[in-house]
């Protein structure tokens, strides 16, 4: 089981969430001419790393937040949540 | 290369089964190979032993982390089916199916395929009327399918829940006769010798450490044993490809998620199919050690971690008994995890890569098991000929940039949602 901490409600299980993929990924800007290949890079390909990874989780059983997980992909320790909107260096 | 036979295993019981030859060696890696295969699962076994067998290119080597079959064709629930409803996927599949059937013979080695048929129930009118399109889909094909009423059903699996109180009654199902299951190590072990015995080198314990890649060509591996050149490399890594992919500054349209399977103690015969429950994610049959085989769901989340989670396995095992209410009554023997390339579309990747002399295999999602002499083939034939075959053009690392998806369950990129 892990144990997540929402920022919003603290620490819960797993059961609460659902996940929501890769959280480093950003859709091209509005109203700008987009190539196929910047469309391909956001919609299909993910880099899917091996250690850290920085992801989207949805408490929907619980604040129904979405939340910033950095979590990693081979241990499954999570170092560190953030809300959706902070800022992320 | 020693036959097996009947004659051979009564031969060697004289001496006490102590002089068996190895069924393949141990050699140290020269400097030099024709084609290097990076990974010694089903496929990386099965790509070497058609290299060799249907192209005469037999200068092979095999590079293993671990051991050969210690991946997923060890981890699987061994279903071989080609019930698919896009012709890619189909005709891709069926020409795997005649693979299957001959397997055996043609390796010398009992896969022990069990053609005993799958079966998907459906849950209500419109699942039934899905299934008839998609088994018309696969007549079409040329592969059997047949559409089974309730009744039909109840005769075949008495023990599903027949009850007239269920959450998800049982409408009918779809069953492909033709498909069924093998013994898994077999099939890696089986092209393992073969592809031995036509002078190709299995370097096992041997961990690949970046690619020597010069104006657009590969030149060769970096590996924990020394470097190795190669003219031609094909990757066939499923769970670590986006390891390797890294090491070779490629992005690919591939997620790395963890798959849990099970098994039940052995029971007395019960369940002569395969059955999948069709209103979750749940598949069940029987071994010939009389285990129940069960699989299911995705934990979910991108994981290179070989192990799974309890929520997970709850969850697959609540679709279980929702299907099958006996299982609540045994004992969980053993229960497994893998890792598996989750492609965009849910469909696989054979195809050339921009780097001269690099190929790709990858993608398999879920259904890699069941490919593994068709992935070969098709795999072999695109490295020896540099060209992919009719059989996998549709399975091209491009096709997600021209928009031609091969999304057999309409999940879209999501492939991991349950």
């Amino acid at each position: 089981m892990l144990y997540i901490n929402c920022p919003h409600c603290g620490l819960r299980s797993q059961n609460e969430f659902a996940y929501g993929g890769d959280a480093t990924v950003k859709r091209p800007e509005l109203n700008k001419e987009i190539s196929d290949q910047e469309w391909d890079n956001f919609v299909y390909l993910r880099k899917s790393p091996r250690g850290k990874h920085l992801e989207l989780w949805h408490h929907i059983s619980g604040c129904r937040q979405w939340i910033k997980v950095e979590r990693d992909t081979s241990t499954h320790e999570i170092f560190k949540t953030y809300t959706a909107n902070e800022a992320i260096e | 290369m020693q036959k097996y036979s009947v004659f051979s295993l009564i031969k060697n019981a004289f001496s006490d089964h102590q002089n068996w030859e190895v069924a393949w060696k141990d050699p140290t890696p020269k400097k030099e190979y024709d084609v290097i295969i990076i990974g010694g699962g089903g496929h990386g076994l099965a790509t070497a032993y058609y290299l060799a067998k249907e192209h005469n290119i037999t200068n092979v080597a095999i590079i293993e982390k671990g051991w050969i079959g210690g991946g997923n064709v060890g981890r699987n629930t061994t279903i071989i089916r080609s019930n698919y409803m896009h012709d890619e996927n189909g005709l891709f599949s069926e020409f795997g199916m005649d693979l299957w059937r001959k397997m055996s013979q043609d390796l010398n080695y009992n896969v022990m395929f069990s053609p005993r048929g799958i079966i998907n129930l459906a849950h209500s009118d419109a699942q039934m009327n899905a299934y008839s399109r998609r088994g018309n889909s696969m007549r079409l094909n040329g592969i059997d399918a047949v559409l089974l009423n309730r009744e039909e059903v109840q005769k075949l699996i008495p023990m599903a829940d027949f009850s007239d109180n269920v959450r998800f009654p049982i409408f009918g199902g779809l069953m492909q006769p033709s498909a069924g299951t093998a013994r898994h190590d077999a099939v890696a072990w089986g092209y393992a010798r073969q592809a031995d015995s036509m002078g190709v080198d299995i370097i096992q314990n041997c961990e690949v450490t970046g690619f020597d890649v010069s104006n657009g060509k590969i030149l060769g591996v970096r590996t924990s044993k020394g470097d190795i050149k190669a003219k031609k490399v094909g990757l066939c890594v499923a769970g670590s490809t986006n390891i390797l992919a890294e090491m070779l500054n490629m992005t690919l349209p591939i997620e790395t998620h963890l798959l849990q399977a099970c098994v039940s103690e052995p029971i007395k015969p019960l369940l002569d199919h395969v059955v999948t429950f069709g209103a979750g994610h749940f598949y069940c049959s029987q071994s010939d050690k009389g285990e129940m085989v069960m699989g299911g769901d995705l934990d979910g989340y991108n994981s290179y971690s070989q192990r799974g989670n309890l929520p997970t396995l709850q969850h697959v095992l609540t679709e279980g008994i929702a299907m099958f209410p006996f299982l609540s009554k045994l004992k969980m023997l053993r229960t497994w995890g893998g890792i598996m390339d989750m492609s965009m579309d849910g469909s696989p990747i054979i195809d050339k890569t921009h780097i001269n002399g690099l190929y790709l295999n990858c993608g398999w999602c879920y259904g890699g098991f069941k490919a593994t002499p068709a992935s070969g083939w098709t795999f072999a034939h695109t490295i020896a000929q540099d060209r992919v075959h009719d059989l996998n053009a549709g399975y091209s690392l491009n096709r997600f940039s021209t928009g031609n998806l091969i999304d057999e369950k309409g999940l879209g990129t999501k492939t991991w949602i349950s």
